[in-house]
């Protein structure tokens, strides 16, 4: 489990952040992405995968939260 | 340099390079260098960095307390920073990279004075928190308009475990001043990059949010400037070219700056960031908790301050948008003319930069606008993320290196042969002696400021100054001159 950051960026798209290993990078897919139920499983540009626990869908972002790796490069 | 710099070529020069390390440090050290290839996004495949240097090679970096004191808080000036420990580490961060402040010293202004718990070994044995406690009244007394005091930790005060808090709270209370204690100690990380983040951290506990209930009048056009240290004046060079364009200028983190525009920062619109490495912590911070977008920003070199004065001008509306292209139309002929003053003299030139925080990327921009070009650049204590900002901004082909050792980076120089190298004090003599021109370009050299339009002028005038000195050529003694040319001499 590691804390992280998610942003969006100028063109309105997700970006992860996780600070410890310094990787910045667009969200590809969330597999939540409702209203009352938002995360999952976050695909990244750079092939790595990790799991947050699904929360009601932030009010803003950014928002810091703690993500699982599940799969990719670290 | 005569032979243009390929793949092949930089490719070969760093294998040559590491041919002299045993089997192991090889392996590591070809980690860290690398030749630039724009189509890589990612740079993370391709180099390693923020790892802990190799002993027994030499090194550039610092220590987090470095990062904490000598960078982030050494600058505020009406803050006392306590270099809390012996006497010896805050003796080489007071105020040695010109953080220019106006204010009057001792008396309002604190950033070239060391203060200083000079730990004894009965300090060490029996804990430092009484000494803690009596120098701060002692300050009280003898600097009573201070703002506060920062405790900045030493490595002997993380290592018998005193309670630093503990004292900066029940002290603060007492004299009704805002107390920090810094865990910044030194052998926290692998460089000073660590006690950048601990002091962005501890801004954000201690000091950030002071005055959140305040009333405040703001205005629409309230931005900050992060991450700009004032070097040589640097920050007040940016500051007059946003306040032309309409902007307020509510803080300066932290470069010039004070406590309250820190405690202040909160309610500004948006935050520009300049030094990206030491200070995106607190940014992020921000953005999360109080709604405040930021954007980095470039203010070296005429091209890249007018991308970055439009950029900035995007974030707010008409008004400001129309300040930015007046101010860009001012200073454009005076730019002009200091280009062409100095790029015949300059044109072709090659750099080659080894420093820290942002300025291997960003003062390409710079030399480009002068007709130089950067053949290699590496920082000290960079992360992935300042790397995969750099690939872009530089040339295919240009030699990355990162944490260089001093071997390393003589022997780049032997062979790729740079008519300029920018980078610190401790490679500024090695340099000098093998007689390529040198700047220094951690404090620019005693010079700057080189930021803002006004700043390219004075940068532009410092390379040429060092590049087309004289005395680059009067290396060689007399006598170890070859033969033929001593006919000449006579006759001159
Ligand atoms: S490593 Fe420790 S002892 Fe050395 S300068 Fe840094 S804080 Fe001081």
């Amino acid at each position: 489990m590691a804390n992280i950051m998610i942003r969006k960026n100028a063109e309105g798209g997700l970006v992860f952040y996780l600070p410890k290993r310094d990787i910045e990078d667009n969200i590809t897919s969330i597999e939540f992405d409702a209203p009352e139920k938002w995360g999952g499983e976050l695909k990244l540009a750079n092939g790595g995968v990790y799991y947050i626990d699904p929360i009601p869908a932030p009010a803003r972002l950014p928002i810091s939260l703690r993500a699982k790796r599940l799969d990719g490069v670290e | 340099m005569s032979e243009e710099l390929t793949r092949e070529r930089a490719q070969a020069l760093i294998e040559e390079v590491l041919e002299v390390y045993p089997e192991k440090a090889k392996k590591d050290r070809a980690k860290h260098l690398m030749v630039n290839d724009k189509a890589i996004t990612q740079s993370k495949k391709c180099i390693t960095s923020n790892r802990k240097s190799l002993p027994g090679v030499m090194t550039q970096r610092g220590c987090a307390y470095a990062g904490s004191k000598g960078v982030v808080w050494g600058p505020i000036k009406d803050i006392i920073d306590i270099s809390h420990g012996p006497v010896g580490c805050g003796a080489y961060s007071r105020g040695g990279r010109r953080n220019y402040f106006a204010g009057t010293s001792g008396v309002d202004s604190f950033c070239d004075i060391n203060f200083t718990s000079d730990f004894q070994e009965k300090d060490v044995v029996f804990g430092g928190d009484k000494k803690l406690a009596k120098l701060i009244d002692e300050l009280e007394m003898l600097f009573p308009l201070s703002k506060g005091i920062s405790v900045q930790s030493e490595c002997p005060v993380g290592l018998i475990g005193d309670d630093i808090e503990a004292v900066s709270k029940k002290k603060a209370a007492e004299i009704g001043k805002t107390i920090v204690p810094v865990r910044c100690e030194g052998f926290r990380g692998v460089s000073q990059s660590l006690g950048h983040h601990i002091a962005n951290d501890a801004v954000r506990d201690w000091i950030l949010s002071a005055r959140d209930e305040q009333p405040f009048e703001g205005t629409p056009y309230d931005v900050c400037i992060l991450g700009d240290y004032n070097i040589g004046g640097d920050a007040w060079a940016s500051r007059i070219l946003l306040e032309e364009m309409g902007l307020r200028v509510v803080a300066q983190w932290s470069g010039d700056g004070t406590l309250t525009e820190m405690e202040n920062t909160p309610k500004v619109k948006l935050n520009l960031l300049h030094c990206y490495r030491s200070m995106n912590y607190i940014a992020r911070h921000m953005e999360e908790k109080y709604n405040i977008p930021w954007m980095e920003y470039n203010f070296f070199g005429p091209t890249k301050i007018k991308e970055s004065l439009r950029e900035i001008a995007s974030h707010f509306d008409e008004k400001i948008q129309e300040g930015a292209e007046r101010v860009i139309a001012k200073y454009t002929p005076i730019m002009d003319a200091v280009i062409a003053k100095y790029r015949p003299r300059l044109e072709g030139k090659k750099v080659m930069l080894y420093v820290g925080g942002l300025r291997p990327r960003h003062t390409v921009g710079a030399y480009e606008d002068l007709g130089m070009e950067v053949v290699g650049a590496g920082y000290e204590f960079a992360h992935n993320d300042d790397y995969d900002r750099t690939m872009k901004d530089m040339k295919d082909a240009t030699l990355i290196y990162d944490d260089v050792t001093g071997y390393e980076f003589e022997e780049f120089v032997r062979q790729l042969k740079p008519d300029l190298i920018g980078s610190g004090i401790k490679e500024k003599y090695a340099f000098h002696k093998m007689a390529v021109p040198f700047r220094q370009l951690h404090s620019w050299d005693y010079s700057g400021p080189y930021h803002g339009f006004d700043g390219f002028a004075i940068f532009a005038r410092d390379m040429d100054m060092t590049v087309n000195n004289p005395c680059w050529s009067l290396f060689k003694a007399p006598w170890q001159k070859p033969a033929a040319a001593e006919p000449e001499q006579k006759a001159a």
